[in-house]
Protein backbone atom coordinates (compact mmCIF):
# COMPACT_ATOMS: atom_id res chain seq x y z
CA UNK A 1 0.00 0.00 0.00
CA UNK A 2 1.37 3.42 -0.95
CA UNK A 3 0.99 6.11 1.69
CA UNK A 4 0.30 9.57 0.29
CA UNK A 5 2.56 12.06 2.09
CA UNK A 6 0.27 14.24 4.15
CA UNK A 7 2.05 15.17 7.36
CA UNK A 8 5.51 15.34 8.83
CA UNK A 9 6.97 12.00 9.87
CA UNK A 10 9.56 13.85 11.94
CA UNK A 11 9.34 17.31 13.47
CA UNK A 12 12.25 18.70 15.42
CA UNK A 13 12.21 22.06 17.16
CA UNK A 14 15.17 23.76 18.84
CA UNK A 15 16.75 20.39 19.53
CA UNK A 16 19.89 20.70 21.64
CA UNK A 17 22.28 18.17 23.12
CA UNK A 18 25.04 19.23 25.47
CA UNK A 19 27.74 17.10 27.07
CA UNK A 20 29.07 19.40 29.77
CA UNK A 21 30.55 22.39 27.94
CA UNK A 22 30.39 20.69 24.54
CA UNK A 23 27.34 21.36 22.39
CA UNK A 24 26.85 18.40 20.06
CA UNK A 25 23.54 19.59 18.59
CA UNK A 26 22.62 23.24 18.76
CA UNK A 27 18.98 24.40 18.46
CA UNK A 28 18.28 22.24 15.45
CA UNK A 29 14.87 22.59 13.81
CA UNK A 30 13.61 20.70 10.78
CA UNK A 31 10.77 18.55 9.58
CA UNK A 32 10.68 15.51 7.33
CA UNK A 33 7.48 15.07 5.31
CA UNK A 34 6.04 11.58 5.43
CA UNK A 35 6.93 9.45 2.44
CA UNK A 36 10.12 11.27 1.52
CA UNK A 37 13.82 10.46 1.69
CA UNK A 38 15.92 13.15 3.33
CA UNK A 39 19.63 13.28 4.15
CA UNK A 40 21.52 14.66 7.09
CA UNK A 41 24.92 15.74 5.84
CA UNK A 42 27.91 17.03 7.69
CA UNK A 43 31.51 16.32 8.53
CA UNK A 44 32.47 13.96 11.35
CA UNK A 45 31.26 15.44 14.62
CA UNK A 46 28.60 17.58 12.91
CA UNK A 47 25.88 15.99 15.05
CA UNK A 48 24.28 13.54 12.60
CA UNK A 49 24.54 10.41 14.75
CA UNK A 50 23.59 12.35 17.88
CA UNK A 51 20.48 13.66 16.11
CA UNK A 52 19.51 10.18 14.94
CA UNK A 53 20.07 8.77 18.44
CA UNK A 54 17.71 11.40 19.86
CA UNK A 55 15.10 10.64 17.19
CA UNK A 56 15.28 6.99 18.22
CA UNK A 57 14.97 7.75 21.92
CA UNK A 58 18.44 6.32 22.61
CA UNK A 59 19.65 9.68 23.85
CA UNK A 60 17.83 12.26 25.96
CA UNK A 61 17.87 15.76 24.45
CA UNK A 62 19.11 18.59 26.67
CA UNK A 63 16.41 20.86 25.23
CA UNK A 64 13.95 21.08 22.38
CA UNK A 65 11.07 19.02 21.08
CA UNK A 66 10.87 15.95 18.87
CA UNK A 67 7.75 14.48 17.33
CA UNK A 68 8.08 11.18 15.48
CA UNK A 69 5.12 9.69 13.59
CA UNK A 70 2.85 12.00 15.55
CA UNK A 71 4.17 11.06 19.01
CA UNK A 72 6.42 13.13 21.26
CA UNK A 73 9.82 11.54 21.74
CA UNK A 74 11.28 10.25 23.94
CA UNK A 75 8.25 10.42 26.25
CA UNK A 76 6.07 8.12 24.12
CA UNK A 77 8.86 6.14 22.50
CA UNK A 78 7.12 2.79 22.97
CA UNK A 79 4.13 3.99 20.94
CA UNK A 80 6.32 4.50 17.88
CA UNK A 81 9.40 2.30 18.14
CA UNK A 82 7.49 -0.64 16.67
CA UNK A 83 6.87 1.45 13.52
CA UNK A 84 10.49 2.53 13.16
CA UNK A 85 13.80 0.81 12.62
CA UNK A 86 17.41 1.72 11.97
CA UNK A 87 20.86 0.64 10.96
CA UNK A 88 24.14 2.11 12.09
CA UNK A 89 27.81 1.17 11.95
CA UNK A 90 27.93 1.81 15.71
CA UNK A 91 25.77 -1.20 16.51
CA UNK A 92 25.97 -4.83 15.54
CA UNK A 93 24.13 -8.13 15.67
CA UNK A 94 25.44 -10.99 17.84
CA UNK A 95 28.15 -12.58 15.72
CA UNK A 96 27.75 -16.18 16.94
CA UNK A 97 24.07 -16.30 16.01
CA UNK A 98 23.19 -17.24 12.48
CA UNK A 99 21.52 -14.71 10.23
CA UNK A 100 18.19 -16.52 10.58
CA UNK A 101 18.49 -16.64 14.38
CA UNK A 102 19.24 -12.92 14.57
CA UNK A 103 16.28 -12.13 12.36
CA UNK A 104 14.00 -14.42 14.40
CA UNK A 105 15.05 -12.64 17.60
CA UNK A 106 14.28 -9.24 16.10
CA UNK A 107 11.02 -10.52 14.62
CA UNK A 108 10.00 -11.38 18.19
CA UNK A 109 11.14 -7.99 19.50
CA UNK A 110 9.00 -6.23 16.88
CA UNK A 111 6.05 -8.63 17.15
CA UNK A 112 6.25 -9.57 13.46
CA UNK A 113 3.45 -11.87 12.35
CA UNK A 114 4.61 -15.06 10.59
CA UNK A 115 8.33 -14.37 11.09
CA UNK A 116 9.46 -17.40 9.07
CA UNK A 117 7.68 -16.12 5.98
CA UNK A 118 8.93 -12.57 6.49
CA UNK A 119 12.53 -13.81 6.78
CA UNK A 120 12.21 -15.88 3.61
CA UNK A 121 10.74 -12.85 1.87
CA UNK A 122 13.63 -10.61 2.94
CA UNK A 123 16.14 -13.33 2.10
CA UNK A 124 14.77 -13.40 -1.43
CA UNK A 125 14.66 -9.63 -1.83
CA UNK A 126 18.09 -8.93 -0.33
CA UNK A 127 19.77 -12.08 -1.65
CA UNK A 128 20.49 -13.58 1.79
CA UNK A 129 19.28 -17.13 1.13
CA UNK A 130 22.76 -18.60 0.60
CA UNK A 131 23.98 -17.60 4.05
CA UNK A 132 20.80 -17.50 6.12
CA UNK A 133 22.09 -20.30 8.36
CA UNK A 134 25.66 -19.06 8.60
CA UNK A 135 26.92 -17.31 11.77
CA UNK A 136 26.72 -13.55 11.28
CA UNK A 137 30.38 -13.21 12.26
CA UNK A 138 31.45 -15.22 9.21
CA UNK A 139 29.91 -12.89 6.67
CA UNK A 140 31.70 -10.43 4.41
CA UNK A 141 31.12 -6.70 4.97
CA UNK A 142 28.70 -6.58 2.07
CA UNK A 143 26.71 -9.59 3.27
CA UNK A 144 26.60 -8.17 6.77
CA UNK A 145 25.30 -4.84 5.52
CA UNK A 146 22.46 -6.59 3.73
CA UNK A 147 21.68 -8.54 6.91
CA UNK A 148 21.60 -5.30 8.89
CA UNK A 149 19.22 -3.90 6.31
CA UNK A 150 17.05 -7.02 6.59
CA UNK A 151 16.94 -6.50 10.36
CA UNK A 152 15.97 -2.86 9.79
CA UNK A 153 13.14 -3.93 7.49
CA UNK A 154 11.91 -6.91 9.51
CA UNK A 155 8.92 -4.93 10.86
CA UNK A 156 8.13 -3.12 7.57
CA UNK A 157 8.87 0.24 9.22
CA UNK A 158 7.04 3.43 8.34
CA UNK A 159 10.18 5.33 9.28
CA UNK A 160 13.68 4.07 8.58
CA UNK A 161 16.72 5.83 10.02
CA UNK A 162 19.91 4.91 8.22
CA UNK A 163 23.25 5.97 9.62
CA UNK A 164 25.86 5.51 6.87
CA UNK A 165 24.03 2.53 5.32
CA UNK A 166 26.64 1.86 2.64
CA UNK A 167 29.82 2.67 4.57
CA UNK A 168 32.71 0.35 3.63
CA UNK A 169 30.79 -1.35 0.82
CA UNK A 170 32.15 -1.92 -2.66
CA UNK A 171 30.35 0.08 -5.40
CA UNK A 172 28.38 -2.92 -6.62
CA UNK A 173 27.02 -3.88 -3.18
CA UNK A 174 26.36 -0.24 -2.35
CA UNK A 175 24.35 0.08 -5.56
CA UNK A 176 22.30 -3.02 -4.65
CA UNK A 177 21.50 -1.51 -1.25
CA UNK A 178 20.54 1.87 -2.75
CA UNK A 179 18.33 0.23 -5.36
CA UNK A 180 16.63 -1.74 -2.66
CA UNK A 181 16.04 1.35 -0.51
CA UNK A 182 14.53 3.17 -3.49
CA UNK A 183 12.29 0.20 -4.14
CA UNK A 184 11.18 -0.09 -0.52
CA UNK A 185 10.41 3.62 -0.36
CA UNK A 186 8.47 3.55 -3.61
CA UNK A 187 6.49 0.43 -2.71
CA UNK A 188 5.60 1.29 0.87
CA UNK A 189 5.67 5.09 0.98
CA UNK A 190 7.91 4.88 4.03
CA UNK A 191 9.96 7.84 5.22
CA UNK A 192 13.74 7.49 5.10
CA UNK A 193 16.20 9.69 6.96
CA UNK A 194 19.75 9.06 5.88
CA UNK A 195 23.06 10.17 7.36
CA UNK A 196 25.81 9.61 4.85
CA UNK A 197 29.21 10.73 3.69
CA UNK A 198 28.55 9.45 0.21
CA UNK A 199 27.40 12.44 -1.82
CA UNK A 200 26.52 10.46 -4.93
CA UNK A 201 24.24 8.33 -2.77
CA UNK A 202 22.54 11.40 -1.36
CA UNK A 203 22.09 12.96 -4.79
CA UNK A 204 20.51 9.75 -6.02
CA UNK A 205 18.22 8.93 -3.11
CA UNK A 206 17.23 12.14 -1.38
CA UNK A 207 14.66 14.77 -2.12
CA UNK A 208 16.14 17.18 0.37
CA UNK A 209 19.42 17.63 2.20
CA UNK A 210 19.96 19.11 5.65
CA UNK A 211 23.52 20.43 5.97
CA UNK A 212 24.88 20.32 9.52
CA UNK A 213 28.01 21.89 10.88
CA UNK A 214 29.09 21.75 14.53
CA UNK A 215 25.59 20.74 15.51
CA UNK A 216 23.82 23.55 13.66
CA UNK A 217 21.70 23.49 10.52
CA UNK A 218 23.63 25.69 8.09
CA UNK A 219 21.69 25.07 4.90
CA UNK A 220 18.99 22.93 3.35
CA UNK A 221 17.45 22.24 -0.03
CA UNK A 222 17.27 19.68 -2.78
CA UNK A 223 20.63 18.41 -4.06
CA UNK A 224 20.06 20.26 -7.37
CA UNK A 225 19.17 23.53 -5.60
CA UNK A 226 22.24 23.38 -3.37
CA UNK A 227 24.54 22.60 -6.31
CA UNK A 228 23.07 25.48 -8.30
CA UNK A 229 23.17 27.91 -5.43
CA UNK A 230 26.77 27.21 -4.51
CA UNK A 231 27.76 27.30 -8.18
CA UNK A 232 29.28 23.84 -8.00
CA UNK A 233 29.09 20.79 -10.23
CA UNK A 234 28.15 18.21 -7.59
CA UNK A 235 27.10 17.82 -3.96
CA UNK A 236 30.57 16.82 -2.82
CA UNK A 237 31.90 20.25 -3.78
CA UNK A 238 29.00 21.86 -1.92
CA UNK A 239 29.83 19.72 1.10
CA UNK A 240 33.47 20.83 0.99
CA UNK A 241 32.45 24.47 0.63
CA UNK A 242 30.31 24.26 3.74
CA UNK A 243 32.69 22.08 5.72
CA UNK A 244 35.68 24.35 5.02
CA UNK A 245 34.08 27.77 5.23
CA UNK A 246 30.72 27.11 6.80
CA UNK A 247 29.99 30.78 6.72
CA UNK A 248 28.68 30.88 3.20
CA UNK A 249 25.13 29.77 3.63
CA UNK A 250 22.22 30.87 1.57
CA UNK A 251 20.82 32.79 4.48
CA UNK A 252 23.97 34.84 4.74
CA UNK A 253 24.05 35.34 0.99
CA UNK A 254 20.50 36.58 1.11
CA UNK A 255 21.36 38.98 3.92
CA UNK B 1 -2.05 -9.38 19.34
CA UNK B 2 -2.66 -8.03 22.86
CA UNK B 3 0.01 -5.87 24.57
CA UNK B 4 0.63 -8.63 27.12
CA UNK B 5 1.26 -11.20 24.39
CA UNK B 6 3.54 -8.79 22.55
CA UNK B 7 5.49 -8.27 25.78
CA UNK B 8 5.82 -12.04 26.20
CA UNK B 9 7.05 -12.34 22.62
CA UNK B 10 9.72 -9.73 23.29
CA UNK B 11 10.85 -11.63 26.39
CA UNK B 12 10.80 -14.85 24.34
CA UNK B 13 12.93 -13.14 21.70
CA UNK B 14 15.59 -12.29 24.27
CA UNK B 15 15.47 -15.75 25.87
CA UNK B 16 15.79 -17.20 22.39
CA UNK B 17 18.80 -14.98 21.68
CA UNK B 18 20.63 -16.34 24.74
CA UNK B 19 19.57 -19.95 24.16
CA UNK B 20 20.91 -19.74 20.60
CA UNK B 21 24.16 -18.39 22.00
CA UNK B 22 24.38 -21.17 24.57
CA UNK B 23 23.62 -23.83 21.98
CA UNK B 24 26.25 -22.43 19.60
CA UNK B 25 29.10 -22.91 22.06
CA UNK B 26 29.69 -26.13 24.02
CA UNK B 27 32.48 -24.50 26.12
CA UNK B 28 29.86 -22.12 27.50
CA UNK B 29 27.70 -25.06 28.61
CA UNK B 30 30.72 -26.88 30.03
CA UNK B 31 31.80 -23.77 31.93
CA UNK B 32 28.36 -23.57 33.57
CA UNK B 33 28.76 -26.99 35.16
CA UNK B 34 32.54 -27.05 35.58
CA UNK B 35 33.09 -24.88 38.67
CA UNK B 36 30.10 -26.12 40.69
CA UNK B 37 31.20 -29.70 40.00
CA UNK B 38 34.84 -29.09 40.94
CA UNK B 39 33.77 -27.34 44.15
CA UNK B 40 31.34 -30.10 45.02
CA UNK B 41 33.97 -32.82 44.50
CA UNK B 42 36.63 -30.99 46.57
CA UNK B 43 34.34 -30.09 49.45
CA UNK B 44 32.88 -33.57 49.41
CA UNK B 45 36.27 -35.12 50.05
CA UNK B 46 37.10 -32.51 52.72
CA UNK B 47 33.86 -33.43 54.42
CA UNK B 48 34.61 -37.13 54.20
CA UNK B 49 37.98 -36.52 55.85
CA UNK B 50 36.52 -34.34 58.63
CA UNK B 51 33.63 -36.75 59.08
CA UNK B 52 35.94 -39.24 60.74
CA UNK B 53 37.68 -36.61 62.91
CA UNK B 54 35.01 -34.62 64.75
CA UNK B 55 31.75 -35.54 66.36
CA UNK B 56 29.76 -32.48 65.28
CA UNK B 57 30.61 -33.00 61.63
CA UNK B 58 29.71 -36.64 61.91
CA UNK B 59 26.16 -35.43 62.56
CA UNK B 60 26.08 -33.25 59.49
CA UNK B 61 27.81 -34.91 56.63
CA UNK B 62 25.96 -32.83 54.04
CA UNK B 63 26.50 -29.36 55.53
CA UNK B 64 29.53 -28.48 53.43
CA UNK B 65 28.34 -30.01 50.20
CA UNK B 66 24.91 -28.41 50.59
CA UNK B 67 26.56 -25.07 51.39
CA UNK B 68 28.78 -25.32 48.30
CA UNK B 69 25.86 -26.17 46.04
CA UNK B 70 23.56 -23.50 47.46
CA UNK B 71 26.32 -20.90 47.31
CA UNK B 72 26.65 -21.67 43.63
CA UNK B 73 22.94 -20.98 43.17
CA UNK B 74 23.55 -17.43 44.41
CA UNK B 75 26.79 -17.07 42.46
CA UNK B 76 25.43 -18.48 39.18
CA UNK B 77 22.20 -16.51 39.49
CA UNK B 78 24.12 -13.25 39.88
CA UNK B 79 26.76 -14.08 37.30
CA UNK B 80 24.17 -15.04 34.68
CA UNK B 81 22.31 -11.75 34.96
CA UNK B 82 25.52 -9.68 34.87
CA UNK B 83 27.22 -11.67 32.11
CA UNK B 84 24.21 -11.93 29.83
CA UNK B 85 23.73 -8.19 30.08
CA UNK B 86 27.43 -7.63 29.33
CA UNK B 87 27.11 -10.06 26.42
CA UNK B 88 24.87 -7.46 24.74
CA UNK B 89 27.55 -4.84 25.31
CA UNK B 90 30.35 -7.06 23.96
CA UNK B 91 28.19 -7.76 20.90
CA UNK B 92 27.41 -4.00 20.45
CA UNK B 93 23.76 -5.09 20.44
CA UNK B 94 22.43 -2.73 23.11
CA UNK B 95 21.66 -0.03 20.55
CA UNK B 96 19.47 -2.42 18.57
CA UNK B 97 17.65 -3.60 21.67
CA UNK B 98 16.79 -0.17 22.99
CA UNK B 99 15.60 1.12 19.62
CA UNK B 100 13.19 -1.81 19.44
CA UNK B 101 9.94 -1.88 21.43
CA UNK B 102 11.71 -3.95 24.12
CA UNK B 103 11.19 -2.32 27.53
CA UNK B 104 13.98 -2.37 30.13
CA UNK B 105 11.88 -4.51 32.49
CA UNK B 106 11.30 -7.04 29.70
CA UNK B 107 15.03 -7.25 29.09
CA UNK B 108 15.57 -7.79 32.81
CA UNK B 109 12.81 -10.44 32.86
CA UNK B 110 14.54 -12.35 30.08
CA UNK B 111 17.86 -12.19 31.96
CA UNK B 112 16.16 -13.63 35.06
CA UNK B 113 14.58 -16.42 33.01
CA UNK B 114 17.91 -17.31 31.43
CA UNK B 115 19.65 -17.25 34.79
CA UNK B 116 17.23 -19.98 35.98
CA UNK B 117 18.18 -22.10 32.96
CA UNK B 118 21.92 -21.54 33.45
CA UNK B 119 21.78 -22.14 37.21
CA UNK B 120 19.83 -25.37 36.77
CA UNK B 121 22.38 -26.61 34.23
CA UNK B 122 25.35 -25.65 36.41
CA UNK B 123 24.24 -26.45 39.93
CA UNK B 124 21.71 -29.12 38.99
CA UNK B 125 24.42 -31.08 37.20
CA UNK B 126 26.76 -30.87 40.20
CA UNK B 127 23.98 -31.85 42.60
CA UNK B 128 23.19 -34.95 40.55
CA UNK B 129 26.87 -35.89 40.28
CA UNK B 130 27.21 -35.68 44.08
CA UNK B 131 24.95 -38.73 44.36
CA UNK B 132 27.30 -41.26 42.68
CA UNK B 133 30.53 -39.52 43.74
CA UNK B 134 29.80 -38.83 47.43
CA UNK B 135 26.61 -40.85 47.98
CA UNK B 136 24.99 -37.56 48.99
CA UNK B 137 21.69 -36.27 47.64
CA UNK B 138 20.91 -32.64 48.48
CA UNK B 139 17.34 -33.36 47.36
CA UNK B 140 16.92 -35.98 50.10
CA UNK B 141 18.95 -34.14 52.71
CA UNK B 142 17.05 -30.86 52.50
CA UNK B 143 13.70 -32.05 51.13
CA UNK B 144 11.21 -29.46 49.94
CA UNK B 145 12.88 -26.57 51.84
CA UNK B 146 15.53 -26.85 49.13
CA UNK B 147 13.06 -25.10 46.80
CA UNK B 148 12.64 -22.24 49.29
CA UNK B 149 16.40 -21.85 49.69
CA UNK B 150 16.95 -22.07 45.92
CA UNK B 151 14.35 -19.39 45.18
CA UNK B 152 15.66 -17.00 47.83
CA UNK B 153 19.28 -17.34 46.77
CA UNK B 154 18.44 -16.94 43.10
CA UNK B 155 16.34 -13.89 43.93
CA UNK B 156 19.24 -12.30 45.83
CA UNK B 157 21.60 -13.21 42.98
CA UNK B 158 19.31 -11.39 40.53
CA UNK B 159 19.34 -8.25 42.68
CA UNK B 160 23.14 -8.16 42.85
CA UNK B 161 23.40 -9.07 39.15
CA UNK B 162 21.10 -6.20 38.26
CA UNK B 163 23.15 -3.71 40.29
CA UNK B 164 26.35 -4.90 38.60
CA UNK B 165 24.74 -4.73 35.13
CA UNK B 166 23.68 -1.15 35.83
CA UNK B 167 27.18 -0.22 37.04
CA UNK B 168 28.78 -1.75 33.95
CA UNK B 169 26.33 0.11 31.72
CA UNK B 170 27.18 3.37 33.46
CA UNK B 171 30.94 2.84 33.86
CA UNK B 172 31.64 0.82 30.70
CA UNK B 173 33.08 -2.62 30.15
CA UNK B 174 36.21 -1.58 32.05
CA UNK B 175 34.15 -2.35 35.16
CA UNK B 176 33.32 -5.90 34.05
CA UNK B 177 35.47 -7.48 36.79
CA UNK B 178 32.75 -6.40 39.24
CA UNK B 179 30.69 -9.30 37.90
CA UNK B 180 33.14 -11.78 39.44
CA UNK B 181 34.42 -9.79 42.39
CA UNK B 182 31.40 -8.33 44.19
CA UNK B 183 29.79 -11.62 45.14
CA UNK B 184 32.91 -12.75 47.01
CA UNK B 185 32.61 -9.76 49.34
CA UNK B 186 29.23 -11.18 50.30
CA UNK B 187 30.44 -14.73 50.89
CA UNK B 188 32.20 -14.25 54.26
CA UNK B 189 29.26 -12.21 55.55
CA UNK B 190 26.72 -14.83 54.49
CA UNK B 191 27.98 -17.54 56.83
CA UNK B 192 28.04 -20.06 54.02
CA UNK B 193 30.31 -22.54 55.81
CA UNK B 194 29.92 -21.42 59.45
CA UNK B 195 27.21 -20.05 61.77
CA UNK B 196 26.90 -16.27 61.92
CA UNK B 197 27.84 -16.17 65.62
CA UNK B 198 31.39 -17.04 64.56
CA UNK B 199 31.63 -13.52 63.09
CA UNK B 200 32.68 -10.53 65.25
CA UNK B 201 29.72 -8.91 67.00
CA UNK B 202 29.86 -5.69 65.00
CA UNK B 203 29.79 -7.61 61.70
CA UNK B 204 26.73 -9.68 62.53
CA UNK B 205 24.13 -6.90 61.98
CA UNK B 206 25.63 -6.38 58.52
CA UNK B 207 25.30 -10.08 57.81
CA UNK B 208 21.66 -10.06 58.77
CA UNK B 209 21.02 -7.48 56.06
CA UNK B 210 21.81 -10.19 53.52
CA UNK B 211 19.07 -12.67 52.56
CA UNK B 212 21.80 -15.25 52.03
CA UNK B 213 22.75 -15.19 55.74
CA UNK B 214 19.22 -16.22 56.73
CA UNK B 215 19.17 -18.91 54.04
CA UNK B 216 22.42 -20.55 55.18
CA UNK B 217 21.36 -20.38 58.83
CA UNK B 218 18.10 -21.99 57.73
CA UNK B 219 19.96 -24.66 55.78
CA UNK B 220 21.99 -25.60 58.88
CA UNK B 221 18.80 -25.69 60.97
CA UNK B 222 17.31 -28.24 58.56
CA UNK B 223 20.46 -30.36 58.33
CA UNK B 224 21.52 -30.23 62.00
CA UNK B 225 18.20 -29.86 63.84
CA UNK B 226 15.78 -31.21 61.28
CA UNK B 227 13.68 -28.02 61.54
CA UNK B 228 12.56 -25.48 58.96
CA UNK B 229 12.81 -22.09 60.68
CA UNK B 230 9.91 -19.89 59.55
CA UNK B 231 11.49 -16.79 61.13
CA UNK B 232 14.62 -17.20 59.00
CA UNK B 233 12.53 -17.78 55.91
CA UNK B 234 10.53 -14.59 56.54
CA UNK B 235 13.77 -12.71 57.19
CA UNK B 236 15.19 -13.88 53.85
CA UNK B 237 12.04 -12.90 51.95
CA UNK B 238 11.87 -9.41 53.52
CA UNK B 239 15.57 -8.80 52.94
CA UNK B 240 15.16 -9.95 49.33
CA UNK B 241 12.25 -7.55 48.81
CA UNK B 242 14.40 -4.68 50.07
CA UNK B 243 17.42 -5.71 47.95
CA UNK B 244 15.36 -6.12 44.80
CA UNK B 245 13.65 -2.76 45.30
CA UNK B 246 17.05 -1.14 45.75
CA UNK B 247 18.47 -2.95 42.71
CA UNK B 248 15.57 -1.88 40.47
CA UNK B 249 15.95 1.71 41.66
CA UNK B 250 19.71 1.72 41.00
CA UNK B 251 19.18 0.12 37.58
CA UNK B 252 16.57 2.69 36.58
CA UNK B 253 18.68 5.63 37.77
CA UNK B 254 21.84 4.43 36.03
CA UNK B 255 19.90 3.43 32.90
CA UNK B 256 18.47 6.96 32.73
CA UNK B 257 21.96 8.39 33.14
CA UNK B 258 23.22 6.11 30.37
CA UNK B 259 20.45 7.38 28.10
CA UNK B 260 21.30 10.99 28.94
CA UNK B 261 25.01 10.47 28.23
CA UNK B 262 24.62 8.51 25.02
CA UNK B 263 26.06 5.33 26.51
CA UNK B 264 23.38 3.10 24.94
CA UNK B 265 24.80 3.77 21.49
CA UNK B 266 28.50 3.77 22.21
CA UNK B 267 29.47 1.16 24.73
CA UNK B 268 33.00 0.19 25.59
CA UNK B 269 35.68 0.79 28.15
Amino acid sequence: MIVIPTAAAIEVQDLTKRYGETVAVDQLSFSVPAGTTIALLGANGAGKTTTIAMLLGLLEPSAGRITVLGEPMPRRRYQVLGRMNFTSPYVDLPLRLTVRQNLLVHADLYGVADPGRRIEQLAGQLDLAAFLDRPTGRLSAGQKTRVMLAKALINRPDLLLLDEPTASLDPDTADVVRTWLERYQAETGATLLLASHNMAEVERLCREVLMLKTGRLVDRGSPAELIRHYGRSNLEEVFLDIARTGERSRREDAA
Amino acid sequence: MSPALLALRRVRGMVRRHLYLLASSWPRVLELAYWPTVQMITWGFVTKFLHGQTEILAQAFGVFISAVLLWDVLFRGQLSVSLLFMEEMYARHIGHLFTSPLRPHELVGSLFAMSVVRTLIGVGGAALLAIPIHQFSIFEALGWPLIVFFVNLLWFGWAIGLIIAALVLRLGLGAESLAWAVIFMIQPLSGVFYPLDVLPGWVQPLSWCLPSAAVFEGMRAVLLDGALRGDLLLHAVLANLAWMAGAVLIFLILFRQARARGLLLQVGE
